[in-house]
């Protein structure tokens, strides 16, 4: 083969790259973890100082424990911190056991790409939305209700039951395991595919142990060790949980973080101060409340342990109910999210609708005409402020991300708890003291201040979501692209960034549907100025209009699913003809 | 470190603050409108009702329109939020160019900002159409919950507590609180009102107070221990009774008003309250409410008062908020307001000072299938004074609001 | 000018993890003589031929030099050592055709669309896969990607050449033919190749001198 004369005499050899690339992309690490927690942190001290008495623009000059005194003294306290607690708690353990019963019972079935396949959009449903639907569907006038009304319950008129707001909080904690299922499942899937169980499994199974059993001891505590922040992320969130809990949790009295907000929305200017404080406990409990789980955490690990050394192999027959029950489970909170959403879709359409009408009287655009136009503003800034903190978001994360491939600056795993702090931190403790800080700045009531505060947020899902897949690239590829002639640059945006396409989008689409949840954050930088499909749905769903909640909880999680559905046909439409990359 | 923190903290506001704001006087009315040209009003207001939210639309395009003012409707879930806002602002230390131009307020958030001195002012009794305005014949317009409005906001409409009873499930609705009682006792559990400190929650308190207190006198002073203890006994003996007879057995409560509608479509409830007199008449003509719904009041009168507009006292825009308040006041846009294919809202304007032509406006006024007339909604009764407010708040939530 | 060494010279090189040295070699392979460097797995065979591609790990410390054609290339950017490597895995980049695959080895003198795809379709049919241009490089067998995955290479003009284990994915037939043409082009073209392999079979091919680790 005429392979000769390719060669070229020309040695000549590039020298290194320009020096300030070299230079600017090691303080990505630093510069992301300024924007995440500086913000964090100003807005801790802005809460301390009015919890200590400290606003001089209210009259509170001295410093002292009288506030918190005051706080005490409230009556309500004691249960409000114990709903919080338990609400918390319960909807973190439930959530947990339906995921991993279900990864350890289904995991490689068909059943399972089933329930992954069902579970992964409700990822990108707003909070608010999914309870308000699930709101509807639950409540004795609810769809539910209707559907078996009156000819199986008898029920001409609503019964008066206590279902949405019950003073235990269920309702509260079903809505909270319908939207944390779906985290955590992504989460634990990301830990599988580095833990690599299938071979423990099979060996497990090979020695005897029933499924489950086996999963529990050979794979689960190499996966919870991955999953551990996500899980704590989820219960300082659940705990501390406000717009979910205003729709579903009881009121008399609300769990803390709420009473905080209503506090801190109180004619009397007075109780800012016990808001600040209140705050400061809310910050507390869950600091509690995760010692406790890691308490529970080593407690389980060693009990586990015993039972390992046990050798026992599982009963089957107990099994195969675990696995329904943790089926069933994930199944129901599925269904009622879609079903939910279903409603509101009814009722944006919706004229009158009475009980026990399964259906509306009459349907019509009306209400579309009503608001659609309206609805044209605030959708671009949900979208603009989206694209832009995912934007910021991504692009911190990729130079994070480079500046370790390039120059080993890989982070330890403390500075992945630092990660973790915008989402562990409870937003009643900190964003009201942000607010008077990106005030003294100057960066107040405009759109770049709310993209910032959205950054905070966004920020840690878009890294948690790429670093995995950015990090098991073969980076052979790399070398590969380098021996070839090509510079870091060059191979990051012509190799590097269309091969990680997929969860580039997917990441995008993680950080833009976190963005459009964003109520408190939006509201208190922006001014109420900043006007987003979140604030606006809030605003007139304190009217408690069906169909103005329809309309707009549609739009919101129009808004946040359109990105996945983005990052899951755009891929499959750019490389249509590589099969490469098309099951990535 | 506080300290410390604090002087950092002063240092930037100064810089923060830019040019101070420009003092416009009211009574240089046109300077005022020249003033106003171009600027931006954020009108920060409840947004939770979509006729208010379609007049407010309506007010936004007409003051564009006739004196270039743009008004941009921040919806709030709570007029709190508005203060707080303020307040934030006044703890950076930024005075002037501050985020909200004008508030839809009334109540203990006006007493609240009107005591820190949160408000500009006073403007709204030198603005043009205040001629209109007639103090002597409608107390309320310059007495917000006994509070004197000092010219520290100006009103924009009247409300009036309402209840409203499906009439298919209720025939003949309890005309007063022993007899609202005694129906419920009956009928537990399809009867609610708004958890306090809603506003309509906290108002259906003092209805009931003033109809038992053994001295209504005493509610329009500030309170005191002695008054207070005898004035609310019998409230607390009602209250005690009727909760366990209430919607959920009072373990649940709606959050504001408006929340009753909804329950009332669902049939949940049958009879609910409201503070606009034409609410159940509007939710019916959009389909939102069963059209068996009646409106009522208690035999012995119901609880009146003014809502209001305020400028806070760092407004970047306080002139085009004046401007957008006085048209709030003039004829054409009240009687606007009036119309309860609008809204329904009562007017703050005295017929006596109207010109015949402006007059005709109102008169050609259709009521709503469920408004009552003029007669039928009777003079309203005074607000007690807002400390009366503040107290029966705390009492309830700490017998009722933190129940077992 | 004193007229530069030829080859790949490996001066004293040796390669450190935590202070235990994994690897030293010393030598000089001329260009077309191939050295085969075996040993079992985990004997840091892969680890050199990173520090001549320089992507060793910062865990571990290199001392020593290694020039090419006389040039010291001890701490230059991979991309300018001119220095071609192949994998047990082709490697070929998912998101490009075949085309676009060489496209990205041909190097930038050659300019011009219509000059640089003319290039690609002669280096095409050198390799038996003319018309393959535009086709998706996961729907080639496995000797076709090795022959797109040794042309990427040849043409972005390497001055050695490095195997790690390249051969050892192929089956028996196909292994004979691509050692084959690697191990020729290699000669043909005058490219020092070191090869790491723990195959004994890859060694008698390369038909050179061998270091056992």
């Amino acid at each position: 083969m005429g392979l000769g004369g390719m060669r070229e005499a020309s040695l000549q050899r590039t020298g290194p790259l320009a020096p300030w690339r070299i230079r600017l992309l090691p303080w990505a690490p630093a510069l992301t973890m300024a924007a995440m927690l500086g913000p964090v942190l100003a807005g801790l001290l802005g809460t301390l100082a009015p919890a200590l008495g400290y606003m001089p623009a209210l009259g509170g000059t001295g410093v002292g424990t009288a506030v918190f005194a005051d706080l005490l003294a409230w009556p309500g306290l004691a249960r409000a911190a114990t709903l919080s607690a338990v609400v918390g708690l319960g909807a973190t353990a439930l959530s947990l056991a339906i995921v991993v019963l279900i990864v350890a019972g289904w995991s490689g079935t068909r059943t399972f790409a089933a329930v992954e396949r069902a579970l992964s959009p409700l990822l990108s449903v707003p909070h608010a939305a999914a309870a308000f639907g699930l709101a509807f569907l639950i409540a004795p006038s609810g769809w539910i209700a209707r559907a078996l009304s009156p000819w199986a319950t008898g029920w001409e008129q609503p019964p008066d039951l206590l279902i949405v707001q019950d003073p235990a909080g269920l309702s509260l904690i079903l809505g909270l395991v319908s939207k944390e299922v779906p985290f955590l499942m992504l989460m634990t899937l990301a830990a599988m595919t580095q833990a690599r169980p299938a071979q423990s499994l099979t060996t497990a199974r090979a020695l005897g142990y029933a499924r489950v059993n086996g999963w529990f001891k050979t794979v689960f505590p190499a996966v919870y060790r991955q999953i551990r922040l996500p899980v704590y992320a989820v219960l300082a969130y659940s705990m501390s949980v406000v717009d979910v809990a205003i729709i579903l949790g009881p009121n008399t009295p609300p769990p803390l973080s709420v009473q905080v907000v209503k506090w801190m929305n109180d004619p009397d200017l007075a109780l800012r101060f016990r808001a600040a404080a209140g705050a400061l406990l809310q910050l507390g409990l869950v600091a509690a409340g995760l010692g406790l789980w890691r308490t529970l955490e080593v407690a389980a690990a060693f009990a586990g342990c015993r039972w390992t050394l046990r050798g026992g192999r599982g009963n089957r027959v107990a099994e195969a109910g675990l696995r329904l029950a943790a089926l069933a489970l994930a199944g129901v909170s599925a269904l009622a999210v879609f079903a939910g959403l279903a409603g509101l879709l009814v009722w944006s359409f919706a004229g009158l609708w009475q009980f026990p009408d399964l259906l509306p009287q009459d349907l019509s655009l009306r209400n579309w005409d009503r608001h659609g136009p309206r609805l044209a503003a605030p959708v671009a800034e949900t979208l603009l402020i989206g694209g832009l903190s995912t934007a910021i978001a991504l692009l911190l994360t990729i130079s994070c991300l480079e500046a370790e491939h390039r120059h080993g600056l890989r982070p330890g795993s403390r500075s992945l708890w630092l990660l973790y702090l915008p989402l562990i931190v409870p937003q009643v403790a900190f964003l009201a003291g942000f607010q008077t800080f990106a005030l003294l700045s100057g960066l107040d009531g405009g759109r770049v201040p709310v993209v910032l505060a959205h950054v905070v947020f966004v920020l840690p899902y878009v890294f948690l979501s790429l670093s995995e897949p950015w990090r098991a690239w073969d980076v052979r590829q790399d070398t590969v692209a380098r021996a070839l002639g090509a510079g870091p640059d060059r191979v990051l945006w012509t190799v590097r960034l269309p091969m990680l396409l997929r969860p580039l989008l997917t990441a995008a689409a993680v950080g833009f549907a976190v963005s459009v949840g964003q109520y408190l954050p939006t509201l208190l930088v922006g001014a109420g100025r900043v006007r987003t499909l979140t604030t606006e749905a809030v605003a007139l769903a304190s009217g408690g209009d069906r169909r103005v909640i329809g309309v707009y909880a549609l739009m919101q999680a129009l808004a946040a699913l359109a990105p996945y559905l983005l990052a899951i046909f755009l891929p499959r439409l750019l490389w249509r003809n590589r099969t490469g990359l098309r099951d990535g | 470190m506080i300290r410390t923190l604090a002087g950092g903290v002063a240092v930037l506001a100064t810089l923060a603050v830019s040019a101070a704001a420009q003092a416009a006087d009211p009574a240089d009315w046109s300077a005022v409108l020249d003033e106003a040209r171009g600027q931006t009003v954020y009108w920060n207001a409840w947004g939770g009702s979509n006729t208010v939210n379609d007049y407010i639309a309506w007010v936004g395009q007409e003051v564009q329109d006739r004196y270039g003012v743009t008004v941009e409707h921040v919806k709030l879930s709570d007029t709190a939020e508005a203060v707080s806002r303020v307040v934030a602002e006044r703890a950076a230390g930024k005075d002037a160019g501050g985020a909200v131009d004008l508030i839809w307020i009334n109540g203990e958030n006006f007493a609240a900002m009107k005591e820190q001195g949160l408000l500009f002012g006073p403007w709204a009794e030198q603005v043009p159409n205040w001629q209109f305005v007639d103090p002597a014949e409608n107390a309320a317009v310059t007495a917000d919950f006994t509070i004197p409005t000092d010219g520290l906001e100006a009103p924009w409409g009247m409300a009036q507590i309402v209840f409203y009873h499906d009439t298919a499930r209720v025939a003949e609705p309890p005309r007063s609180m022993p007899a609202l009682l005694e129906w419920a006792s009956a009928n537990p559990g399809r009867f609610a009102f708004p958890q306090p400190p809603d506003f309509v929650g906290s108002t259906f308190l003092k209805q009931a107070l003033l109809e038992l207190a053994p001295d209504p006198a005493v509610l329009g002073r500030p309170v005191d221990e002695a008054a207070y203890a005898a004035a609310t006994a019998p409230l607390w003996t009602f209250l005690d009774a009727l909760t366990p007879n209430l919607w959920r057995g009072g373990q649940a409560y709606p959050q504001n008003g408006p929340r009753l509608l909804q329950l009332m479509a669902d049939g949940e409830i049958d009879i609910a309250l409201s503070f606009d007199p034409n609410e159940a008449s509007n939710a019916i003509a959009n389909g939102e409410l069963q059209d068996s719904v009646r409106t009522y009041v208690l035999d012995g009168g119901t609880i009146g008062n003014a809502s209001f507009v305020a400028i806070p006292y760092n407004a970047n825009a306080a002139a085009g908020a004046m401007v957008v308040a006085d048209f709030l006041m003039s004829p054409e846009a009240q009687a606007r307001k009036q119309d309860p294919a609008v809204w329904g809202s009562g007017t703050i304007l005295s017929m006596a000072r109207l010109s015949a032509e402006d007059r005709a406006l109102f008169d050609g006024i259709e009521l709503g299938v469920a408004t009552l007339s003029p007669a039928e909604l009777g003079a309203s009764l005074p607000e007690p004074h807002p400390s009366w407010m503040v107290r029966l708040e705390q009492d309830w939530i700490a017998r009722f609001g933190v129940s077992e | 000018m004193v007229e530069a060494e030829r080859g790949l010279r490996l001066e004293g090189v040796a390669i450190a993890l935590g202070g235990q040295r994994l690897v030293a070699l010393d030598t000089l392979i001329r260009p077309g003589e191939t050295l085969t460097v075996m040993g079992p797995s985990g004997s840091g065979k892969s680890t050199l031929l990173a520090a001549i591609t320089g992507t060793l790990a910062p865990a571990f410390t290199l001392s020593g030099r290694v020039r090419l054609d006389g040039v010291d290339i001890t701490h230059m950017p991979t991309e300018a050592r001119r220095v071609g490597i192949l994998f047990q895995d082709e490697l070929l980049f998912p998101h490009l055709s075949v085309g676009g695959n060489l496209a990205f080895g041909l190097r930038p003198h050659v300019r011009g669309r219509a000059e640089r795809r003319a290039r690609i379709e002669e280096a095409l049919e050198a390799i038996g896969l003319a018309g393959f241009f535009d086709r998706d490089p996961a729907t080639l067998s496995g000797g076709q990607r090795a022959r797109v995955a040794l042309m990427r290479m040849l043409l972005s003009e390497p001055c050695a050449l490095l195997l790690d284990e390249a051969f050892s994915k192929l089956d028996a037939t196909l292994r004979g033919q691509i050692r084959e043409l690697v191990f020729d082009t290699a000669r043909d073209q005058g490219l020092p190749v070191l090869q790491v392999t723990h195959d004994i079979s890859d060694a008698e091919a390369a038909q050179g001198r061998q270091h056992l680790l």
